[in-house]
C-alpha cells in the first residue's frame, strides 16, 4: 500500500514538474502583459486578436508555412516510405539488412548534422533555398520513421494473401491496392502522424535550409523572437490552443482504442 | 515495351529504387560533402588544416569536452529519474499506464523553444539564477520523455515467465531486479542514451536561452561557423561529431538500428 502511494506520488511529482512551464504559458495567455511572467489582470484580448487579424501578419504566415510544409512533407514521406517498405520487404535478406542500416542513418544523426550536410548539398549545387529545400529536408528526416512504422505491418501480414490475389487473376497493381494497402493502413497513418509532428516541431534543419528570403516557420519565428528578447504575446494563447487540441485528440484516440479492444 | 515497364514495376522489390535514389542524394551525398569540405580549404585544395585547427584550437576543444560533460550529466540524471518512472508505469494496469505514458510524451507537442522560454519564466518566478544548473535542468526537462518511453516499452514487453522463474529459483525481489529485469531492459536504456546523449551535445538554442548566451555547447560552435561562412572548419567539426556517432553505432552493433526503432515515439 505504502509502495503504491509512493510510486504514484513519484509519477505525480514528475508530471507536475513537466507541466509547470506549460501551465505558466496557459495561465499567462489570459493576460495582456507583453512579457511572459507579468500579470496585468485577466483578459481574453490575446485570444481574440488571434482570430481577428489583430495579430502580426508575420506570425500568421509563419503558422501557415509550418502547417503546409508539415502536410506536404508528411504526405510525401508516407508515399515514399510505404513504397520503400514494400520494396525492402521483398528484397534478399542481405540487401534488406543494408537498406535498413542506411535507413537508420538519418534517425541516428543529430539534427545539426542532418542540417549542415543538407545545407552543404544545396549550397554546392547552387540550389537557392526556400520552400522546396525545407520540404525536401523534412522528407529526408521523416521518411525513415514511416518505413519503420510500415515494415512491422508487412512482417505481421500473411504473405499468401497477396499471392492468392494474383492467382485469382488480379493484376499486381490491383493486388497491392486491394490487399496490401488496407493491411498497411494503420502503419501508414501512424507514420504520417509521426512525420507531421516531427516536421512541425523541427527547428534546426529548417533553420539551415530555409534560406534568407524571409520565409519563416513557427520555429524560426519563435527563435528570432526569442533572440530579440521576448515572445510575441500571441504565441501564448496559440500554444495553449495547440496543446489543448492535441491533448483532446490523443485522449479521444486512446478512448476509441480502448473501446475497440473490449 | 509497355509490357516490359509494367512487369518491371510489378516486381515489388523494384519499389525500393526511388528511396534508394533519394537516400543516395539526400543522405549519403550530403554526408560525403561533409567529409569533402572537412578535408579541403576554401579553394577546394586538399588539406588537413581544418582537423588540425580543432586539435590545436583550445576554444573549440574546450567547448566540445564541456558539451560531452553536460551531455553525460544530463543522460545520467535522465536515466536516474526516468528508469523508476518507466518501471512504475510498466507495473501498472496497461490501460492506465498507456494514458500516463501519453501524458509524459505530450509536452513534446509544444514547440520546444516556447517550452524553454516558459522554463526561463519559471526560473525567474522562483528567483533561480540562469546558468549551468538551469541549463542541465532544461536539458533533463526536454529529453526526459525520450528516455522514459523506450525503457517503458521494453520493460512492458519483458517475459513474465523469466521473472517468475527467477522467483521460483529463490531470488528475492532485489535479486530478481538486478539479475533479471535490469539486464533485460538494457536495450531500452541504450536507445534512450542514443536519443539523449548526442542531441544534447549538438543542441544550441536551449543553451543560449537558459544561460543568457553565457554557456556555449558544441552545437552553437557548429552553427556559428556555418553562419560566419567558415564552412570548411564547420564541416571538420561536424566530422568530429560524426566520428563519435560512428563509434557509438559500432559499439552497439545491431543494437543501434533496433534502438532507433524502439525510440519511435508513436
Amino acid at each position: 500500500m505504502i509502495k503504491r502511494i509512493l510510486s504514484s506520488s513519484y509519477l505525480g511529482i514528475l508530471l507536475v514538474m513537466l507541466y509547470a512551464p506549460i501551465l505558466i504559458i496557459i495561465i499567462f495567455s489570459f493576460t495582456e502583459a507583453k512579457v511572459l511572467g507579468n500579470w496585468t489582470g485577466f483578459s481574453l484580448k490575446l485570444y481574440s486578436s488571434i482570430f481577428h487579424g489583430g495579430i502580426h501578419h508575420s506570425l500568421t504566415s509563419a503558422l501557415w508555412n509550418t502547417l503546409i510544409i508539415g502536410l506536404i512533407a508528411a504526405a510525401a514521406s508516407t508515399v515514399l516510405g510505404t513504397m520503400a517498405a514494400i520494396g525492402i520487404y521483398n528484397l534478399m535478406p542481405r540487401a534488406q539488412k543494408a537498406m535498413q542500416m542506411v535507413n537508420t542513418i538519418p534517425i541516428l544523426n543529430p539534427d545539426i548534422i542532418t542540417a549542415i550536410s543538407l545545407f552543404l548539398l544545396f549550397v554546392s549545387l547552387g540550389i537557392s533555398q526556400g520552400y522546396t529545400t525545407v520540404i525536401l529536408a523534412h522528407i529526408t528526416f521523416c521518411t525513415p520513421y514511416v518505413v519503420l512504422s510500415v515494415l512491422p505491418r508487412l512482417r505481421r501480414m500473411n504473405p499468401n494473401l497477396y499471392e492468392a490475389a494474383l492467382d485469382l487473376g488480379a493484376t499486381p497493381f490491383r493486388a497491392v491496392w486491394r490487399i496490401l494497402l488496407p493491411e498497411l493502413k494503420p502503419g501508414m497513418i501512424s507514420g504520417f502522424i509521426l512525420a507531421f509532428t516531427l516536421s512541425i516541431d523541427d527547428f534546426v534543419v529548417t533553420l539551415f535550409t530555409i534560406g534568407n528570403e524571409g520565409l519563416e516557420t513557427l520555429s524560426t519565428y519563435i527563435y528570432a523572437d526569442a533572440r530579440r528578447g521576448g515572445l510575441t504575446p500571441e504565441l501564448r494563447p496559440l500554444s495553449a490552443i495547440i496543446f489543448i487540441a492535441v491533448l483532446l485528440l490523443l485522449l479521444i484516440i486512446n478512448q476509441r482504442a480502448a473501446k475497440k479492444k473490449l | 515495351m509497355q509490357r516490359k515497364v509494367l512487369s518491371f514495376l510489378g516486381r515489388r522489390r523494384n519499389w525500393t529504387i526511388p528511396y534508394v535514389l533519394f537516400l543516395a542524394f539526400f543522405v549519403l551525398m550530403p554526408l560525403a560533402l561533409i567529409v569533402f569540405y572537412a578535408f579541403t580549404n576554401a579553394d577546394g585544395a586538399f588539406t588537413f588544416a581544418n582537423i588540425q585547427k580543432f586539435w590545436v584550437h583550445p576554444e573549440a576543444m574546450q567547448t566540445f569536452l564541456y558539451s560531452v560533460v553536460v551531455a553525460l550529466i544530463t543522460t545520467v540524471i535522465c536515466i536516474l529519474i526516468g528508469y523508476p518512472a518507466a518501471y512504475i508505469l510498466s507495473k501498472m494496469e496497461p490501460r492506465k499506464a498507456k494514458l500516463l505514458v501519453i501524458l509524459f510524451i505530450l509536452p513534446m507537442w509544444i514547440n520546444f523553444l516556447i517550452r524553454t522560454l516558459a522554463t526561463v519564466a519559471l526560473f525567474d518566478f522562483f528567483k533561480i539564477p540562469l546558468g549551468e544548473g538551469a541549463l542541465i535542468f532544461g536539458m533533463v526537462y526536454n529529453f526526459l520523455p525520450f528516455i522514459i518511453y523506450p525503457i517503458y516499452n521494453i520493460l512492458q514487453k519483458t517475459d513474465q515467465n523469466l521473472i517468475e522463474a527467477a522467483q521460483d529459483l529463490g531470488a528475492n525481489p532485489r535479486q530478481v531486479f538486478i539479475k533479471t529485469i535490469f539486464p533485460l531492459s538494457i536495450p531500452g536504456i541504450t536507445s534512450g542514451v542514443i536519443m539523449v546523449f548526442m542531441p544534447v551535445i549538438s543542441t544550441f538554442a536551449i543553451a543560449e536561452l537558459l544561460t543568457i548566451n553565457n554557456i556555449k555547447l558544441f552545437g552553437t560552435t557548429l552553427q556559428e561557423n556555418i553562419y560566419n561562412g567558415t564552412w570548411n572548419y564547420g564541416a571538420a567539426l561536424s566530422l568530429v561529431m560524426l566520428f563519435f556517432i560512428g563509434i557509438t553505432v559500432l559499439f552497439n552493433g545491431e543494437g543501434s538500428s533496433k534502438a532507433a526503432e524502439e525510440g519511435n515515439l508513436i
